[in-house]
């Protein structure tokens, strides 16, 4: 699927040479939200390269760029459409574009509009003026909900592979692999693994300010924590299996909250970076551990041990 | 909505700073606001190392390292070496952004 738009200068209403110019991203979402916002008004909008990709993911690869702004300008001819050197970004854009480069590059200033495009209209009307609540970038429960579809999906792309290992695990035997021991012996296993794929990607990512800790990983964790006691109760695991169980789930549903740092609006480099530290030698120590009770409860199984 | 505290890379250089006051003008989470006719850091656990202020700052005034703030980025980085990207995997427009 394409979500592509030509790159370009397109025409909202009837522009002529004092109508403003509002740049964006060549990805078609982006680029109709835009064009919504504008409807009533006459003005131009040149959409950028971006390889459609929205501005602010854009500007951060560096698609959404100065160099980008500046070729486009050229080649649309700009200064002999327009006879101001006014051009409108969104304020995101700023994270790929140097206002002070493309000024000296093209005599057009740079002018970081609102981050949303519906508040252009008051923005322009106000004279070009934001007011501090166009500025802001925010995250509500919602915005968060239509986000965890990203979550989910590639946490689920990877279950298939530990069903596997469970259900082999399990279903080994001396006698050879059985279906039946593969099965009533991995369910409880594989209702965890999708509960901590629930945990970590839906429940952590919706509920993010009212869970505790600033840290995904414990944020994650915490509810890990209580998902994973919640059901425990219902699965009938005792001894190395339980204790394997009450390892590995809680810190799966950590790994994968802590996944949801790339979608927010608010987590650093410098903090994710900080928090890995610390979490990935714990998921991998507790990983092999467990792993290591559910082999060492196999061979007391086989009266090996 | 804050992430953890005491871990941005912003630096800021009053010496330098105009008052131009663009970076209160990009920052998405308002960082910094004008005192006296120069910028100020009001909130710095508010930083989310986007780069926006740096890289318009026209005087040097300001230094952040900028970068993917991406759990799998990170890792994928860690284990290949390199800088984070958004590409995981190559594919555009991937579970990350």
């Amino acid at each position: 699927m394409h979500y592509s738009v030509e790159p370009g200068l397109y025409s909202i209403g009837k522009p002529d040479t004092g109508s403003d110019v509002f740049v964006t991203a060549n990805y078609k979402l982006s680029f109709d939200i835009l064009r919504k916002s504008l409807k009533g008004l006459n003005a131009w909008v040149l959409v950028l390269d971006t390889k459609s990709i929205n501005v602010w993911c854009a500007a951060g690869k560096g698609t959404f760029s100065t160099d980008e702004l500046i070729r486009r300008i050229n080649e649309v001819q700009l200064h002999k459409i327009i006879n101001h050197k006014r051009i409108i970004l969104p304020q995101l854009g700023a994270v790929g574009v140097n206002a002070r480069a493309v000024q000296k590059q093209t005599g057009f200033r740079v002018h970081f509009g609102p981050v949303h495009a519906k508040d252009i209209p008051e923005y322009v009307r106000a004279g070009h003026k934001k007011t501090d609540e166009m500025r802001l970038v925010k995250f509500t429960m919602l915005d968060r909900l239509v986000l965890t579809p990203m979550e989910i999906n590639p946490a689920m792309k990877k279950f298939p592979l530990f069903a596997l290992v469970v259900l082999l695990l399990f279903g080994l035997q001396p006698s050879g692999i059985l279906f039946k021991d593969a099965w009533s012996g991995g369910l409880p296993f594989l209702i965890l693994g999708l509960a901590g794929i629930f945990s970590g990607a839906f429940i952590a990512p919706v509920f993010l300010p009212f869970i505790p800790f600033r840290s995904f990983a414990l944020k994650g964790l915490a509810t890990g924590i209580l998902v994973v006691f919640f059901l425990m109760p219902f699965l009938g695991l005792t001894g190395l299996q339980a204790i394997s169980a009450y390892l590995f789930f809680p810190l799966a549903s950590s790994y994968i909250a802590l996944q949801f740092t790339g979608s927010t609006t608010f987590t650093s480099m410098s903090g994710v970076r900080k928090e890995l530290k610390v979490a990935l030698p714990v998921y991998l120590i507790s990983t092999a551990v467990s792993a290591i009770l559910l082999i060492v409860y196999k061979l007391y199984q086989w009266e090996i041990l | 909505m804050k992430y953890l505290l005491n871990v941005t890379s912003l630096e800021f250089f009053s010496e330098k700073c105009t008052g131009c006051g663009r970076c209160v003008d990009v920052c998405p989470h308002s960082v910094f606001v004008m005192t006296d006719k120069k910028a100020e850091i009001v909130d710095r656990d508010l930083c989310m190392e986007c780069g926006a202020c740096a890289l318009n700052c026209e005087f040097g005034a300001i230094k952040v390292a900028s970068g993917v703030g991406c759990a799998a980025a990170i890792i994928n980085s860690m284990i290949k070496g390199g800088e984070p990207s958004c590409d995981c995997g190559g594919i555009t427009n991937s579970g990350c952004c």
